[in-house]
């Protein structure tokens, strides 16, 4: 059945490629020999992520942005990631409220996608997503996730350029830049430039780059000014400093500078031929992330059904020491073999 | 199995959506995914929407009393893009004849605006019961 989905998207089935996504989400059997096929004829998409605070604009720039790649005749596929309820398990999935313009194109696909149960199980989700979209023949693939926590860090591990969103007025522009996100981008946006506040959440975006960006530091360090120079970093390759710019999503503004933005990172990429290693880097990620996965199946399928449950409660008795808990499991699940 | 989704969609000029959020708040708390599309949705943008998102039903509120120029011509839409099986549901101040005519036309759920939001839901989750699914 999901080969045959396969088949059908290759063929230009858009509702194909619909179930296909609907498959990859829910882990339907036999998604794994449908990836497998269509898996030749990916690696032709370019993958953007677009992360941020909540309300600073995504979907908005996304819908922007998708309009200026068609312009340019290529052709987008979207995903918009939402989070998941802990409490229900439902989701509100609104990205498409911001995507209107978009409706009617053939040459746009969108899906929203909630971020469901756990992290392993979100990353996975959006790289076959993906993929499956790279499959389908979009040559721009936009990735929308909200940057609340992890899961800005499992898009990076599938796009090839990241924008990072700010906006001014979210209070404490220090506040909302923390937590490592500075440190994903390669290009950042602050949008919503026709409200109050821009200059100084450019001036503390830039004054964060030039501390804490890895690029960026050695370039202040070595030049004193920022400027993108060529310099070393360990394999000759010339260094990227994101740049920041500015738009008005809701108005269009500024959209051709970041599309222009995008595409400068991917010459620098081609060029410097980061992008080869980049992709050897997503690749090891990625199949550690599945050996882990396949293992730990492999290992509980082996295991009789109570066994995990007799361990914890000898560790929470006290009685077994939680690596001794995990050497025991492994020692029966051997012995099963 | 995933979780059920549903597109809730408010076709037609009338202005506002708070009726729509209800719902779509109240089945997200029943464990559901819902996609919200907004307000003056075309039928062409719900019956898209509802194919790219894959939904198991499409829910559209309508209080302008447009039901009969909108409803039968997104279950068109709908089926022409290969949409038949997934279930259409209705909201809106729908006159008991109007009903009769919808049903006919492959409308599986229609609720008043004093609906309980959890009947709502338990009648999703039986629809997809009884699809086998
Ligand atoms: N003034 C102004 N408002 C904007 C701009 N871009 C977006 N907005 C508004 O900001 C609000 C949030 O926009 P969204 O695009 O939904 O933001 P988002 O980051 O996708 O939000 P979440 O997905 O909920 O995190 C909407 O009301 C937009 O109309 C802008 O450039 N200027
Ligand atoms: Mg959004």
């Amino acid at each position: 059945m999901t080969q045959e989905l396969a088949q059908a998207m290759l063929n230009g089935s858009r509702r194909a490629l619909a179930q296909l996504l609907t498959a990859v989400e829910n882990e339907r059997e036999g998604v794994d020999q449908a990836l497998a096929a269509l898996f030749p004829h990916t690696g032709r998409a370019w993958v953007i992520g677009i992360t941020g605070a909540p309300g600073t604009g995504k979907s908005t720039l996304v819908n922007a942005l998708a309009k200026a790649y068609r312009a340019q005749d290529k052709t987008v596929g979207i995903i918009a990631v939402d989070p998941t309820s802990p409490f229900t398990g439902g989701a509100i999935l609104g990205d498409r409220i911001r995507m209107r313009d978009l409706s009617g194109d053939p040459g746009i696909f969108i899906r929203s996608m909630a971020t469901r149960g756990s992290l392993g199980g979100l990353a996975r989700a959006t790289r076959d997503a993906v993929r499956v979209l790279d499959a389908g023949g979009y040559d721009i693939i936009l990735v929308e996730t909200v940057g609340a926590g992890q899961n800005e860090v499992a898009i990076v591990r599938t796009a090839h350029t990241t924008v990072v969103v700010e906006a001014p007025g979210l209070g404490d522009e220090v506040q909302a830049i923390k937590a490592g996100i500075l440190e994903i981008a390669d290009v950042l946006v602050v949008n919503k430039a026709d409200r109050p506040g821009v200059t100084n959440t450019v001036r503390a975006l830039r004054t964060m780059l030039e501390l804490g960006h890895p690029t960026a530091r050695r370039l202040i360090s070595h030049h004193g000014q920022r400027l993108e120079v060529p310099a070393t970093n360990g394999h000759d390759a010339p260094l990227w400093l994101p740049p920041i710019v500015q738009t008005v999503a809701s108005e269009n503004k500024g959209i051709d500078e970041l599309a222009a933005a995008v595409d400068q990172h991917r010459r620098h990429l081609e060029a410097a031929e980061s992008l080869d290693s980049m992709e050897r880097q997503h690749i090891e990620i990625e199949l550690e992330d599945r050996l882990r996965e396949s293992l730990l199946r492999r290992l509980l399928e082996r295991l009789p059904a109570d066994s995990v449950q007799a361990v914890i409660e000898r560790v929470q008795a006290r009685t077994l020491d939680p690596q001794g808990a995990v050497d025991e499991l492994i020692a029966q699940a051997e012995d099963g073999i | 199995m995933g979780a059920i989704r549903v597109l809730i969609a408010k076709p037609g000029l009338d202005g506002h959506d708070r009726g729509a959020k209800v719902i779509a708040r109240a089945l997200r708390d029943a464990g559901m995914e819902v996609i919200y599309t907004g307000l003056r949705q075309t039928p062409e943008m719900i019956a898209e929407a509802a194919l790219q998102e894959d939904v198991d039903v499409v829910g559209l509120s309508i209080l302008s009393g447009a039901h009969m120029a909108l409803v039968p011509r997104i279950r068109e839409v709908m089926n022409e893009h290969g949409l038949k099986d997934v279930f259409l549901i209705v909201g809106g101040i729908i006159p008991d004849e109007d009903k009769a005519k919808l049903s006919a036309l492959g409308v599986q759920g229609i609720f008043g605006p004093g609906a309980n939001t959890e009947d709502i839901a338990t009648f999703i989750r039986e629809l997809m019961e009884a699809q086998g699914t």
